[in-house]
């Protein structure tokens, strides 16, 4: 029920901010989505959709950090998590 | 897709498993609040991965399941109506009412019909001017927003025959009963990510001050849960109970200020029946005095009435993390999917469903 999923913004329609409205795609399977909670929301930009609203931008910045932190633990050598 | 495959790879998965291993000294219990987590752990042996020290426990944060059964009776009540459309998620037609489910009185010729969104209610009301459509407003946090936005959408349109069904339900006041329950043995939580981009973490800094306890919130692949475990470990370890945010892809400090005016804007804060739980004060959302002409119980005059649940069902231990849902004698024999004595057999996120579904 909570499941919301990422896809990415393909095109915006709409200057009123309730009903401003994006084309998403989801892995190539194109949904119509009510953007009113994400007014910074651009083509190109990836957001997270639930029952059929967008609740938040991905921000892609964050989205590598997990993956800054695996390197890290790569490193046999560093005694230092935190 | 983007944002999702490369969280579900297996390398990093089991780095993360390594780390908490690394990482544990002894025992913890760890509960992960939302069901769509709990759905992610069983269904890729996340749990399996873990070092024997760590046990997650599987928390109320199913909506379908803990929607009362006066309520699933009330929707069957109006869907039956000749003049009414019901619309609702499609996970709400196989939950068990006290005596048939939606699904039933949808094949007796109810006008029951599935939707992906409270948008499309609206747009159903929209197009059958002559019918009453009642969307059946079930959700957390996450959820509140949309549905929100379609009452705010139905009374700028001044439209008449579109209303809501409401079964609200609030995370924060749920982690907390479970907290100061006498048999609890939960120490550390990974919070739901998507109730966070909706709220934020300000409540959860009130519960782990409160309480002692780590709180994770964290995202909903595998290596988001994995690192959601490896931070509260630390935590534990470390003797810290903060508020982390794993999922800071999405979940901001102060969440969706938007999303919450207008959730501040439609709804107002009520006692709730959690089913198989019970009461737990200031824990859902109703309609506010302003919209209450759009809530379908005062359109349709329904009473209240009071429903005994299934004496067998243990659905309430297993929501507070007390049972898991193999212990519950009825589990796999006479509950299953295709005939649940509770709603955690048939939700896509109950975790009963999910033992029985990857075979534990
Ligand atoms: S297995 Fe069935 S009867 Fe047992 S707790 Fe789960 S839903 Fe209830």
């Amino acid at each position: 029920m909570c499941l919301a999923v990422p896809g990415r913004v393909e095109s915006i329609r709409g200057e009123d901010p309730l009903t401003r409205a994006a084309k998403v795609s989801f892995g190539g399977a194109l949904k119509e989505v009510n953007l009113a909670f994400v007014p910074e929301a651009e083509v190109g930009d990836y957001v997270l959709v639930h029952v059929g609203c967008a609740l938040a931008r991905i921000d892609p910045e964050e989205a590598e950090r997990i993956f800054q932190l695996l390197e890290d633990l790569e490193e046999p050598a560093t005694e230092d998590h935190a | 897709m983007k944002y999702v495959d490369e969280y579900r790879e297996k390398r990093p998965a089991q780095r993360l498993a390594e780390e908490i291993a690394r990482s544990v000294t002894r025992p913890w219990t760890i509960m992960e609040v939302c069901g769509g987590q709990t759905h992610a752990i069983v269904k890729n042996g996340l749990d399996q991965l873990l070092p024997p020290e760590i046990t997650l426990v599987h928390g109320p944060g199913c909506p379908v399941c803990v929607t009362p059964v006066e309520l699933i009776d009330k929707a069957i009540a109006i869907a039956s109506r000749p003049e009414a459309i019901l619309c609702s998620f499609g996970d709400m037609l196989r939950v068990p009412g006290s005596s048939r489910d939606l699904f039933a009185a949808k094949s007796s010729g109810a006008d029951v019909r599935i939707v992906y969104s409270p948008l499309v209610a609206l747009q159903v009301a929209r197009d059958n001017p002559g019918r009453e459509v009642v969307f059946f407003a079930v959700g957390f946090e996450t959820t509140a927003p949309a549905n929100a936005l379609a009452v705010y959408q139905a009374r700028n349109e001044k439209l008449s025959n579109f209303s809501l069904l409401v079964s609200h339900v609030l995370v924060p006041p749920a982690m907390e009963a479970i907290l100061s329950s006498p048999g609890n043995r939960v120490q550390g939580f990974l919070a739901a990510g998507h109730v966070c981009t909706v709220m934020g973490a300000s409540e959860y800094e009130l519960i782990a001050s409160r309480h002692q306890v780590p709180i994770v919130i964290t995202g909903f692949e595998p290596v988001d849960i994995l690192a959601g475990i490896l931070m509260c470990v630390r935590q534990l370890e470390s003797r810290c109970s903060r508020v982390e945010n794993q999922y800071s892809r999405v979940v901001r400090q102060e969440g969706n200020p938007r999303a919450q005016e207008i959730i501040r804007e439609v709804f107002r804060v009520t006692d709730r029946k959690w089913r198989g739980i019970g009461e737990i004060p200031r824990s859902g959302l109703g309609l506010s005095d302003e919209y209450a002409e759009f809530d379908a119980e005062r359109r349709f005059n329904l009473g209240d009435t009071s429903v005994e649940e299934s004496a067998e069902c243990l659905s309430g231990l297993v929501l507070q993390g007390l049972k898991k849902p193999s212990e519950c004698p009825a589990f796999g024999t006479r509950c299953t999917p295709e005939h649940p004595l509770g709603a955690t057999m048939v939700s896509s996120e109950g975790a009963c469903a999910a033992y029985y579904r990857y075979r534990r």
